[in-house]
């Protein structure tokens, strides 16, 4: 009896699943258009400032694609966005909420910073991947928190999470004042980590660093684990149809927790790699809302890799174009964040509208029929 | 004496402190009785601070400047009214797009209006006003009755609320649709209306406490300058169990460590003032913890409700 329901739970899974890739290329076309409508306000925003918006589009693409050198540091910052984003996409894909990226970025940080400073007399082969699995572990015990507070308590993720934010960003500062401040030094900085434990630059004199490929790495690892093996499976089903997976014999709570577990690992790497690569020692202030944009990656990536991979180039080179559009034509860097509001405001309500469409077309079938 | 003078400007600056944050606490409370989860306070709260900062630089009038907050929070709050009531989108989603949205258009803003490098500090701001008589309460006195005037509002607004949710019609009809809305709907009441109205008086209240914090707590503005408060607005409703008066201790609670660690700060008395302001959000996730299986919050809330 339990078996005949199972396979009826798997049936309609993969009935769901059918529907599901169809609307994957639409779902590319919308997130195309969304982005290009936000720019367009973008640019009429800009254009009520007095600023000549092309100009400042041109000074966009210059600080992010037109020169080997821009194009770099555009991979420095879409590092630690593909790693948000995956972070918020595999709990999504969980049924989950996670908005505490940020949060878990900075712990992911704090403890990566740790070994690197203290953990001493290793090769660099041996001390990066032990900092990485550091700030791995850091971040997703982390992101543990707000899943066992879900499964064993009852409490919503979402709000948890968003607590847990600012916790964690005030026991950073701490942390920095306090026990890991420089020795014989008053600002709120650590030393910075030792030379073993810094991650390369790709190429000399430049910005670029080999987390980057790591990430890319992990994009790969992401895609095999929810796409190709029978855990992965089986946390989607539980994101699509929470009754189907209890039917089939998935163990629901232990996925949530595995999947807040991997979900605040993947944001603590974000910070983690951010420090051993970019910044070498903490600060207070070492992510300027790279969680918070791991929502919007995720969103315009409909949560799929290659989907996050884009994101985070569109974020990413935002993030090192504003800083140039700033320079040369006076518009505030800030205006990135606005447009990657609309962005997520556009995405999501297209969305919604595609849904409203294949209903009523369903509904014209049926009628038909 | 100096023990009551230090107990009278303790208690003074716990309520002058907590009275943003009581603000944008009551204006959610409004907002989540209404079966809405809107997370985006703290955006909502960014723009307002500059905008009652614009409008009081330009006018020479606070009220001006508060009328402009207030209007800009009015249309943050039909804004996430639209995208989740009528087109049902995520509201956890389009709340964080406002804080996001919120953050980059104060800035921006801020930039265009008075520059990268200047801040402007003089402008008409809020005053204390005493109370005759009242204000002259041993202990107390000083602390309760010798305030700015949006500090009277926002303690005023408590049992107003209070009576307007438990006592009135309108009140019962705005639970009732927290709770279930289909039975509400049944029963004649308009939810999408009740739930557009909550969300912009709401947001209007979030503002008019950021109204406060640029024009009354301190007079400048700074990109932001809200640190966080509109997340403990949140964590003190969840923490006041939806009830106005609950957010109001809630908020006097949370504010106190800060202020106590402020005043141990000056005396000397080194406790690191970055523990003293986890405390809010971690005794949220405790009480979140503890109530959860209770169920305090509105039962419908965070899920979009469609007709028919």
């Amino acid at each position: 009896m339990r078996r005949a329901k199972g396979v009826y739970g798997m049936r309609q899974v993969a009935c769901i699943f059918k529907k599901l890739k169809k609307n994957t290329l639409l779902h590319g076309v919308i997130s195309f258009a969304a982005v290009f409508v936000s720019l367009l306000l973008g640019m009429v925003l800009i254009r009520f400032m007095g600023i000549d918006p092309l100009a400042a589009l041109a000074a966009l693409y210059e600080g992010s694609f037109s020169s080997m050198k821009s194009l770099l540091e555009t991979t420095v910052k879409m590092t630690p966005l593909l790693f948000t984003g995956m972070s918020y996409a595999i709990a999504y894909r969980c049924g989950l909420t996670n908005l505490g990226m940020e949060g878990q970025l900075y712990i992911g940080a704090v403890v990566g910073t740790a070994v690197g400073i203290y953990v001493t007399g290793l090769p660099g082969g041996i001390h990066v991947p032990l900092a990485i699995l550091g700030g791995f572990i850091g971040g997703g015990l982390f992101g543990f928190i707000a899943g066992a507070l879900k499964v064993w308590f009852g409490a919503s993720e979402i709000i948890t999470t968003v607590m847990l934010n600012t916790i964690a960003m005030n026991f950073a500062e701490f942390m920095v004042n306090g026990p890991m401040i420089e020795p014989a030094r008053s600002n709120s900085q650590t030393s910075p980590v030792l030379e073993s434990a810094q991650i390369g630059k790709l190429f000399e004199g430049t910005r670029a660093h080999w987390g980057f490929i790591i990430a890319l790495c992990f994009i790969v690892l992401f895609w095999l684990f929810l796409w190709r093996s029978k855990k992965g499976y089986e946390v989607r089903v539980s994101g699509l149809n929470r009754q189907a997976a209890a039917y089939s014999g998935i163990n629901i709570e232990e996925n949530i927790l595995l999947v807040m577990f991997l979900a605040g690992g993947l944001a603590g790497l974000a910070g983690c790699i951010e420090i051993l690569a970019v910044q070498i020692r903490m600060v207070p202030s070492i992510s300027p809302g790279y969680g918070f944009d791991g929502i919007a990656v995720a969103l315009i990536g409909n949560n799929t890799p290659i989907g996050i991979v884009l994101g985070a180039l569109l974020f990413g080179a935002f993030r090192a174009g504003g800083n140039r559009m700033q320079m040369r034509t006076q518009t505030p860097i800030s205006i990135v964040n606005v447009i990657q509001a609309f962005v997520i405001i556009a995405v999501i309500s297209s969305n919604i509208l595609l849904e409203k469409l294949d209903e009523k077309r369903l509904k014209n079938q049926k009628q038909e029929g | 004496m100096s023990i009551m003078n230090l107990i009278s400007g303790y208690l003074a600056s716990d309520i002058r402190m907590a009275t943003p944050i009581l603000f944008a606490g009551l204006g959610l409370l409004i907002i989540n009785r209404s079966g809405l989860l809107n997370i985006g306070a703290e955006g909502t709260m960014l723009v307002s601070t500059l905008l009652a900062v614009v409008g009081s630089y330009y006018s020479g009038s606070v009220w001006v400047g508060l009328l402009c907050a207030v209007i800009s929070g009015a249309l943050m709050g039909l804004l996430f009214a639209f995208f989740t009531v009528t087109v049902k989108a995520n509201q956890i989603v389009i709340g964080a797009a406002l804080n996001i949205l919120g953050s980059g258009l104060s800035a921006t803003l801020n930039r265009i209006i008075f520059g990268v490098s200047t801040t402007v500090t003089r402008f008409d701001a809020f005053t204390n006003i005493k109370i005759p008589l009242l204000s002259d309460i041993p202990l107390i006195g000083g602390a309760l009755f010798n305030q700015m005037i949006p500090v009277y509002a926002a303690f005023l607004l408590v049992p107003a609320i209070s009576y307007y949710l438990f006592r009135t019609q309108a009140g019962l009809n705005l639970r009732s649709v927290g709770e279930n809305p289909r039975v509400a709907d049944t029963l004649g009441v308009n939810v999408y209306r009740l739930q557009y109205m909550s969300a912009i008086i709401g947001s209007a209240l979030i503002a008019a406490g950021g109204a406060y914090l640029s024009t009354g707590l301190v007079s400048s503005f700074s990109e932001e300058m809200v640190a966080g408060r509109g997340y403990i607005a949140l964590a003190a409703v969840v923490f006041g169990k939806y009830k106005p008066g609950g957010v109001m201790l809630a908020s006097l609670i949370f504010v106190a460590g800060n202020v106590l660690s402020n005043i141990l700060q000056v005396s000397g008395t080194p406790i690191p003032y970055t523990l003293l302001t986890m405390i809010p959000y971690v005794l949220t996730v405790v009480a979140l913890a503890a109530f959860a299986k209770g169920a305090v919050a509105p039962a419908s809330l965070g899920r979009p409700y469609k007709r028919g």
